[in-house]
């Protein structure tokens, strides 16, 4: 593809950066990120300095402003967890959302060009999806590839796509235990494969490499109630993701899969993990049925709307397995109250939005 | 005193431990070459690399003792499957094009250690050209008249002539691919053995039940991903494994007329399962599964009213595949799709085929919401009752939509009670229909499985070879079959470094 003389959606889209410790990362991703607004949550100790590399337009919220914002309804915002970037999700006024995590740098792929993550993911979020009928060429909207032999052609418009979940080389996601019993392998295999994952299909979600639109599916990108007093970690982006696949399938929107990678670079302790996780992985075990026979009513023709009812059926379904879930299923109504309150109409307007922002935000720099 | 071994021996022992540095072995005489070999095998070390530096010297005797030796060339380095043997596995070609010579040789690295069944199209007039060196049975319109009836004959002509194969093979794994594909390169430039990666697919469990994002997680440097749930981690058995193609990809002919100079250049280094309840295309052209499990469910029912004999004038293949991808996903069966890649001939004029009625695309808009909504009875426990279930039905739903289905639906009863019939008697070898067949007798088709026949000259060479080397061959071999107690040398060895220790005990230093 020709070099583009404008970065694409250079306006409409936001990267949100959840960080602890410092952003040096962005050096090495500065060709593809500089033109972008960048929308930083410091979670960990508000009082430390987070150094931004210069150059880069950015807001940048702590925990004292996640509280100043939310007030009350702070408390569904993680803590102590790379949860805490869907405050990110919320606060943005832009159409698209990329994130990405401080220790995910630029791969390469095999003819050793650097992959510019950001433009596959707009590629595929503004390129339909088929997960109605699957095509065994993948992405039938690459360059190249088509809708096989047998595919009806009243399902090739496809749908629009909601979410673009990219995958990682070198430090591959596993959980704990897997990561325990290799703790050497790496991810060395590029697949060059775009595909909608089908209507009805679960996924593990990764937040390390995602982007969405947010005005397609945003609501329903809560990343839990993970981290710091909470019994649970390491789950935040899959409970997001089953959350916003069940919903997605309701509202005949797509998820995509695979294209593009990052590297990444930093493997997390897995002991901590097994502490985090291991919870995660009994109760998965019935939250995994639980949205695989998840109904949303005709009536909730929203994102919201199914959110709420959602946050019904985990409360009633998943409560009796322990009352972290009625605690969970608290949060996502707040988040969703938070939601309204924060992307309602009267807040939106231009000229309020950057004076808005010059309150929320206790640092932003241009 | 034991006379100290020789400076020669001494040399390709040496020479044994650093072949990984040879280059070019020519150079050797050729004595000493067949000694480095054979102490080579002694010792444990004849992998790829050092077997392809043996037989680029060029020379006979290697390459005799080779072949006499059994040794076979391995292609690509695919996980070999401890427990499937060559004799489980049938390769079904269904012929539909004369000459069959280019087609086999190009796939002789692959296929010459497999036994092949040949159908062909009954509509085919001309005379079946296939070269020497294979094994295989050939069936023809009067085998399949003999086997299934004159009226049942009509099922398998054209693309569907290969489900007779299916319906004839004894094996545990059937590996289908088109006359007109020949073998792909991935993208290190190395040949695919499509029967080796259809055979891992199989072999290897399916995970249809939750996506994995890191595709298949039984495939070398992958595993499950965060989030996937412990409980589903163990898969279930794959039964089906559908390939792709490079160059022309089996799209259809509205697709093709279109982009007419469209070839699939791109190689995607991917296996996945379908996930459950999922619907796709299974084309028939590179195809591979498990017999017993699915062979009932892939059959030649939904014949077009014009079906020609270009892949995209036909959709018997994609109805058996949603059949068959319905009936996995109740009897928990898995479908893998990705690799193995052949790489399809250009063949036909999509333009031409377009004139033709578009029977099968509209067709496929009547079957989508019935595929996607027909549910079996938990009575259905068999693959052949499942058929049965589904072909009642197409005709309920269906039968009133298109006379085509109903012609489905009855071709669908006709095949299970052909399966059992015919599918699962049991017969020698001899009995299959070859030789019944007075047709068809080219230059190479042969009938007894014994393919290969030395040239006189190297005959004579060979038997000089078994002379001299016959006893150290067969004292090799007894070796090889020992079992070994770890730990202890073999006596020989022993003995010379106990004779070594004697002489230099007192001083055990290399004396300058």
């Amino acid at each position: 593809m020709a070099q583009l003389l404008s970065p694409p959606l250079k306006d409409d889209l936001d990267i949100v950066i959840p960080t602890i410790r410092n952003l040096d990362f962005l050096e090495m991703w500065r060709p593809f990120f500089q033109p972008y607004h960048l929308i930083i949550v410091q979670d960990g100790d508000p009082t430390k300095k987070i150094r931004v590399p210069e150059g880069f337009d950015y807001e940048l919220y702590n925990r004292n402003d996640v509280n100043r914002v939310l007030g009350p309804k702070a408390n569904c915002i993680s803590f102590k967890d790379s949860a805490c970037r869907c405050f990110g999700f919320l606060v943005s006024k832009k159409k698209y959302i990329f994130t990405i995590d401080d220790d995910c740098f630029v791969a390469k792929d095999p003819s050793g060009k650097e992959i510019n993550a950001l433009a596959q993911h707009i590629e595929n979020l503004l390129a339909p999806s088929t997960p109605f009928f699957f095509n065994t060429l993948y992405d039938p909207f690459r360059e190249g590839a088509d809708f096989v032999r047998g595919y009806p052609f009243s399902l090739r418009e496809g749908v629009p796509t909601a979410i673009s979940h990219g995958l990682w080389l070198n430090i591959p996601d596993y959980d704990a235990p897997t990561q325990l019993v290799k703790p050497r392998e790496r991810n060395t295999r590029y697949v060059d494969a775009v595909m909608a994952i089908p209507k009805g299909t679960l996924f593990p979600m990764c937040g390390m490499n995602l982007a969405f639109d947010r005005e397609l599916i945003g609501p329903a990108m809560y990343f839990g109630l993970m981290g710091d007093g909470q019994p649970i970690g390491r789950y935040d982006d899959m409970w997001a993701g089953w959350c916003a696949k069940v919903i997605c399938d309701h509202l005949k929107l797509g998820v995509k899969t695979g294209l593009p990678y990052i590297w990444h670079s930093k493997a997390s302790n897995p002991f901590v993990n097994l502490k985090k996780e291991y919870k995660g992985i009994y109760w998965q075990e019935d939250i995994i049925p639980f949205f695989q026979n998840v109904v949303l009513p005709k009536e909730c023709t929203t994102v919201q709307k199914c959110y709420i009812e959602l946050s019904k059926q985990v409360k009633e379904k998943l409560g009796p397995l322990d009352p972290y879930f009625q605690k969970l299923g608290d949060a996502m109504l707040t988040w969703i109250e938070a939601w309204e309150d924060i992307n309602s109409p009267a807040k939106t307007a231009p000229s309020q939005a950057n004076g808005a922002k010059k309150d929320e935000s206790s640092t932003k720099q241009k | 005193m034991r006379t100290p071994p020789s400076l020669l021996s001494l040399t390709i022992e040496k020479a044994v431990l650093n072949l990984s540095h040879f280059s070019d072995l020519s150079p050797l005489p050729d004595h000493i070459l067949l000694d480095l070999f054979l102490r080579t095998i002694k010792a444990g070390k004849l992998n790829e690399k050092v077997l392809k530096l043996f037989m680029a010297t060029g020379k006979d005797e290697v390459l005799i003792l080779i072949q006499t030796l059994n040794i076979k060339h391995i292609l690509t380095p695919v996980l070999p499957t401890k427990d499937i043997k060559d004799s489980d596995i049938d390769i079904v070609i269904g012929a539909l094009q004369p000459d069959l010579t280019s087609f086999l040789n190009e796939w002789r690295p692959v296929f010459s250690r497999f036994h092949l069944i040949i159908v062909k199209d009954p509509d085919l007039k001309e005379q079946l050209n296939i070269p020497e060196g294979f094994d295989h049975h050939v069936y023809t319109k009067p085998d399949i008249e003999k086997a299934v009836g004159a009226s049942s004959t009509i099922l398998f002509s054209g693309y569907s002539c290969r489900y007779f194969g299916y319906l004839v093979s004894k094996k545990k794994y059937i590996i289908s691919i088109d006359d007109d594909c020949l073998p792909a390169r991935d993208n290190e430039g190395n040949l695919v053995d499509p029967v080796a990666q259809h055979i891992t697919n199989l072999t290897t469990p399916a995970t249809p039940f939750f996506f994995n994002t890191l595709y298949d997680p039984f495939r070398d440097g992958a595993d499950f991903v965060r989030g996937y749930p412990f409980s589903l981690r163990s898969g279930v058995t794959c039964a089906l494994s559908c390939g792709l193609w490079l160059n022309l990809a089996d799209y259809d002919a509205p697709t093709q007329a279109l982009k007419p100079q469209q070839r699939n250049s791109q190689y995607v280094d991917l296996v996945m399962t379908v996930p459950a309840r999922a619907l796709l295309p299974v084309s028939g052209i590179n195809i591979a599964f498990e017999r017993e499990m699915v062979g009932p469910a892939l059959f030649p029912a939904l014949r077009l009213a014009r079906e020609g004999k270009l892949r995209w004038e036909t959709i018997e293949d994609i109805w058996s595949g949603m059949c068959a991808k319905v009936i996995c996903d109740h009897l928990g069966l898995g479908v893998k799709t990705g690799l193995p890649y052949v790489w399809r001939s250009d063949k036909g004029d999509p333009i031409e085929s377009l004139k033709k009625e578009w029977q099968g695309v509209k067709l496929m808009e009547e079957v989508v919401p019935f595929f996607q909504s027909v549910r079996l009875p938990r009575t259905a426990t068999t693959t052949e009752d499942c058929v049965a279930e589904m072909a009642k039905s197409v005709r309920e739903r269906l039968g009133s939509v298109d006379p085509v289905f109903n012609h489905a639906a009855d071709a669908m009863l006709q095949w299970v009670k052909l399966w059992k019939s015919v599918g699962s008697v049991s017969s020698t070898p001899g009995d299959e229909g070859v030789g019944s067949s007075d047709e068809d007798y080219s230059g190479g088709e042969s009938e007894a499985p014994e393919c290969s026949r030395t040239p006189p000259v190297d005959r004579e060479l060979k038997d000089k070879l078994f002379r001299k080397y016959g006893g150290y061959i067969s004292t090799l071999k007894h070796e090889f079959s020992k079992k070994k107690k770890k730990g202890t040398l073999p006596k020989e060895a022993r003995q010379i470094l106990f004779d070594w220790w004697s002489v230099h005990n007192k001083w055990p230093y290399p004396t300058v």
